[in-house]
């Protein structure tokens, strides 16, 4: 779509994720300026709730960035968050949004430039998506 | 506790397709702990109805409430602020719960947001099975603590089938027959002398073909 900017939200570990994308800031590594970065003490606190939410308020794309497997400062929590998000994949299939607006990625704390990439990658993705069918006018309802 | 798992959206968002206005309502007791019906999963069941409705250009609108119990007319008495207004209530608990709702408010639909499966316990992480069969007339003193009536597919009260092999159950190959469990854990208990006994019929009046059953306490009443 001419001229959409997707909005994506990052729900990043704090001791992996989101120092990574501090060091992509300290490398000055260029990244998508579409994502909005919020940090989680670890992607196994992540609620699934919360990621529904960030769709009705609308997000296009959500991400969740935790470190990488067997990484986890918690053991399990990147490895449970996988399987949460693969969950709610299969939920944001079936209302129709679509499972492939939501995705999960390992970093370390020390992978600054893999952190851009994921940026540009999902920004990428959303792009090609389109804007989330949230936020789609229907007639007679109320603008956005 | 009693085990249910949700159904699946796209029947649950038919249920109140006419609908512009929903409570959801969550159940604290055991669907909370299996993970199925609790606070966390009425939230996300009010997302995600609410997201579908969105995309299909007829929002919903949802209310959320979770009652420490369903089955007990106290916690849904408490309700009564949270429907007014609504067109139906999608109720998380057991299949009590939808009917202590049904009863309570004779005017609004309700619906089932589960299937109820069965009594029983967990076994691991994200692992359910049915353990006990509600008989009415337990029988776990005679069998080493391990239900025939519901762990054999059969419910057969008086040891094993003729398919009963190498410990394995005739029916499914994964399950353990259960009446070689019950033998092995006798054996161990020194208390063989239990299967030598000749058990008198099962009373099968206390059981569900009477209509629904009742217990009642006097010394419990107020
Ligand atoms: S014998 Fe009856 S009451 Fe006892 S565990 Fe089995 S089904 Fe339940
Ligand atoms: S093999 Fe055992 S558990 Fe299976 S039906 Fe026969 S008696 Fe019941």
């Amino acid at each position: 779509m001419k001229g959409f900017e997707p909005q994506i939200v990052a729900f990043c570990c704090l001791n992996c994720a989101y120092s990574a994308a501090d060091l992509a800031g300290s490398m000055r590594r260029q990244y998508a300026p579409n994502v909005r970065i919020v940090e989680i003490p670890c992607t196994g606190a992540i609620d699934q709730g919360v990621l529904l939410q960030a769709f009705e308020e609308g997000a296009d794309g959500v991400f969740v960035a935790g470190c990488l497997e067997g990484d986890c400062r918690y053991q399990q929590g990147n490895i449970r968050a996988k399987k949460r998000l693969k969950a709610l994949q299969k939920i944001l299939d079936e209302t129709g949004l679509g499972g492939e607006r939501l995705e999960m990625f390992n970093l370390s704390a020390a992978m600054g430039v893999r952190f851009a990439e994921i940026a540009d990658e999902m920004t990428s993705r959303i792009r090609s998506l389109g804007p989330s069918p949230l936020k789609r006018k229907w007639k007679g309802s109320a603008p956005e | 506790m009693i085990i249910a798992e949700q159904k699946p959206l796209a029947e649950i968002a038919g249920f109140v397709k006419d609908c512009e206005r929903v409570l959801v309502a969550g159940c604290g007791g055991c669907v909370t702990v299996c993970l199925s019906g609790g606070e966390k999963e009425a939230e996300i069941l009010a997302g995600a109805l609410r997201i579908k409705r969105r995309i299909e250009g007829r929002p919903l609108e949802t209310v959320t409430y979770t009652a420490p119990r369903q089955c007990d007319p106290e916690f849904i008495e408490a309700m009564d602020c949270v429907v007014q207004g609504v067109d139906a209530v999608i109720s998380l608990a057991c299949g009590v719960g939808p009917q202590y709702l049904a009863e309570r408010y004779p005017d609004l639909p309700v619906y089932p947001a589960q299937n109820t499966k069965f009594a029983g316990g967990s076994r691991a992480h994200g692992v359910w099975e049915e353990y006990c069969g509600l008989c009415g007339d337990c029988i776990l003193h005679r069998t080493g603590g391990i239900c025939p009536v519901i762990r054999c597919p059969k419910s057969i009260q008086n040891g094993p089938c003729g398919g009963s092999q190498k410990g394995k159950c005739e029916i499914n190959r994964d399950l353990d027959c259960v009446w070689q469990l019950i033998y092995d854990r006798l054996k161990r208990l020194g208390r063989l002398d239990l299967l030598k006994e000749v058990a008198p019929l099962k009373d099968w009046s206390k059981s569900r073909d009477g209509g629904p059953r009742r217990v009642i306490r006097e010394d419990v009443m107020i």
